[in-house]
């Protein structure tokens, strides 16, 4: 079954999205990442208040599978974490752009969005 | 095979009941000043109970003495009987490792005599046997490194480490204070030497390399990254988990190593995967020898001793002086084959390996096409589209009777099958399993996809539920 990808979201090449509302950004992994990995079984995500630069280690995702990193899309401040996807880290697999999100960010510098891929870019990317 | 549940020791326990043995000793004194002996709560059994409760477990294993083990990067190689024979000879068998040094002068020169060997075989002159398995290598030859950077008087920050990795690497290098930063592979499963060289500076401690690497390829730029990490004052770390494709072939000091990690239980056959403690060597450079973990077996005049403290070292790692059982195995290996026998080893390793290679690759994708080493990585890219993947391949194997490959390792390959056959398997073993991997394929075009989903059904357990298992983690009965 092809993976989904939204439309109206950017993306990395590590199969992060990313939704922007002014400078609050939300960050989860792609529908492809999670069938890529497998069924979740751990997930561990930053305090709130902790500041990431874009590129770091954000959040672990772990399955029976492998564990693997999720990347700070752009940098900032870590303003919400999604505590349900700790207790049932199933929610990344079954919606992973709606309840599986994982964490909000407020941008240091919006400008850093374009510097991500659009969904026809992504479509490529996950192709290859 | 009949389903049959395996009740807990603790369930059939029952009290009063026991077993006969020797008398035990009058004296409740122990040398670690313990007076006192009390009821621990183990279960009562008779002694049939007892047995026929661990027989039964054991008849539902399977082990490398009972069939072919082709489990990629684990090495399940033949363990030889002349090993075992060796390792029973009673002055090696009944030791104590607390008698005097001069009573155990002949274990200490077979230790001297395998620290030789496993030098000559690498070309690096500092040895420890003391740590107790590959990764606890990995972590003595990464404290090694981190105590050369502290007696150079600056200590940098970050550990390099490719992303087909073994994730000990990483591990390792965390544990002793390091970030870590991770190194993408080409399209061809190398490092990307731009962007490795894009990220080696003057914070750079060291560079963790598997080679041959996980994929089981060579990486043939191994030298250019030694030199470039020397001139940058940095280490070259080598794990060496697969040093079995190269033993006696090529020498890892002359491609540039500083410390590498030998594993006894893979590369010189002594038992693992449940049949044997591992064993986890180092070799280092001249320079970094002072800092070897203590005690350490040297030779004056004529006579052996154990340097148990030494002011450079990084001090004690494990108790006395490592696995000295699979040091009697490992030598008696090195001594049966001689060098051209290991270096034959190697070879054949390598050709097995090939030879499944080049008998499934027009049926099974093959991610990086070309010679492997001493392992073969396939993946399930051709099945998946009928709906089956490499799990359902893996667990189709056991209904042919044989071990699966390692399944979704190295990450850098989606659904990784990695198959290391080893040199100990005649070409027949090699044949059927190659005809149970071509059959597999047929049954997937055939398109029998809801069988083989099923596998394996004649196994005291079916498809385990893993997620199941560990969201829902229950630890007690």
């Amino acid at each position: 079954m092809e993976a989904e990808i939204k439309e109206n979201l950017k993306y990395t090449k590590d199969h992060e999205w990313v939704e922007v509302v002014g400078d609050i950004v939300t960050i989860g992994i792609t529908d492809y990442a999670q069938s890529s990995i497998g069924d979740l079984v751990y997930v561990e995500l930053p305090e709130v208040g902790g500041s990431f630069d874009q590129g770091a280690d954000l959040v672990i995702v772990e399955s029976c599978k492998a564990a693997s990193d999720v990347y700070a899309p752009i940098s900032g401040e870590v303003v919400e974490v999604n505590n349900a996807v700790v207790e049932s880290p199933g929610t990344v697999n079954t919606a992973p752009y709606a309840d599986g999100w994982l964490v909000k960010v407020k941008a240091a510098d919006v400008s850093q969005i374009d510097t991500l891929m659009n969904a026809a870019e992504y479509k490529e990317h996950a192709a290859e | 095979m009949q389903e049959i549940e395996e009740r807990l020791l603790c369930e059939i326990s029952r009290k009063g009941r026991r077993a006969i043995d020797l008398e035990p000793i009058d004296s409740n004194h122990n040398r670690l000043g313990v007076d006192e002996r009390q009821s621990i709560g183990l279960p009562e059994l008779s002694e049939p109970q007892v047995l026929r409760h661990f027989v039964r477990l054991s008849q539902q294993n399977y082990s490398i003495d009972a069939n072919f083990y082709p489990l990629g990067s684990c090495t399940m190689k033949h363990n030889p009987r002349q090993n075992e024979k060796f390792s029973r000879f009673s002055g090696f068998l009944n030791l104590h490792p607390l008698q005097p040094v001069s009573t155990a002068q002949g274990a200490l020169s077979l230790m001297y005599e395998l620290k030789r060997w496993l030098s000559e075989l690498t070309g690096l002159p500092g040895v420890s046997l003391n740590p107790a398995a590959g990764a606890h290598g990995e972590l003595a030859g990464m404290m090694v490194i981190h105590k050369a950077h502290e007696m150079r008087g600056r200590q940098r920050k970050v550990v390099l480490v490719p992303d087909s990795a073994h994730g000990t690497n990483p591990a390792t290098a965390a544990m002793c204070g390091y970030t870590i930063k991770t190194i993408p592979s080409t399209k061809q499963g190398l490092v990307d030497m731009d962007l490795f060289k894009a990220s080696l500076n003057d914070d750079t401690a060291a560079f963790m390399l598997t080679n041959p690497s996980t994929c089981g390829i060579f990486d043939p730029k191994v030298k250019e990254i030694a030199d470039l990490l020397h001139e940058n004052g940095a280490y070259f770390y080598c794990d060496g988990a697969n040093f079995n494709a190269i033993a006696g072939k090529i020498r890892p000091a002359d491609f540039g190593v500083d410390v590498m990690h030998i594993n006894l239980h893979k590369t010189f056959s002594t038992p693992h995967g449940g049949g044997g403690p591992g064993s986890g060597p180092i070799v280092v450079t001249a320079e970094l020898d002072p800092y070897l973990p203590v005690p350490n077996v040297v030779k004056t005049g004529g006579a052996y001793q154990l340097v148990n403290e030494d002011e450079k070292s990084i001090g004690r790692l494990k108790s006395f002086q490592g696995h000295f059982g699979m040091f009697t195995r490992a030598l008696s290996y090195m001594l049966g084959h001689g060098a051209d026998g290991i270096r034959r080893a190697s070879e054949d390793a390598v050709l097995s390996a090939n030879y499944i290679r080049a008998s499934l690759n027009d049926l099974y994708h093959e991610p990086f096409p070309g010679n492997c080493m001493h392992e073969c990585l396939l993946n399930d890219r051709h099945q998946r589209d009928a709906g089956i993947t490499t799990m359902d391949i893996a667990k189709t194997l056991i209904e042919h009777g044989f071990h699966p490959m390692t399944v979704f390792f190295p990450l850098v390959v989606k659904n990784a099958m990695l198959i290391e056959p080893t040199e100990s398997e005649p070409k027949e073993t090699l044949d059927d399993f190659i005809g149970a991997m071509r059959q597999i394929a047929e049954d997937v075009k055939l398109g029998d996809v809801e069988k083989l989903k099923k596998n394996p059904i004649s196994t005291p357990r079916r498809r385990v539920d893993e997620v199941k298992a560990v969201r829902d983690l229950k630890v007690t009965w």
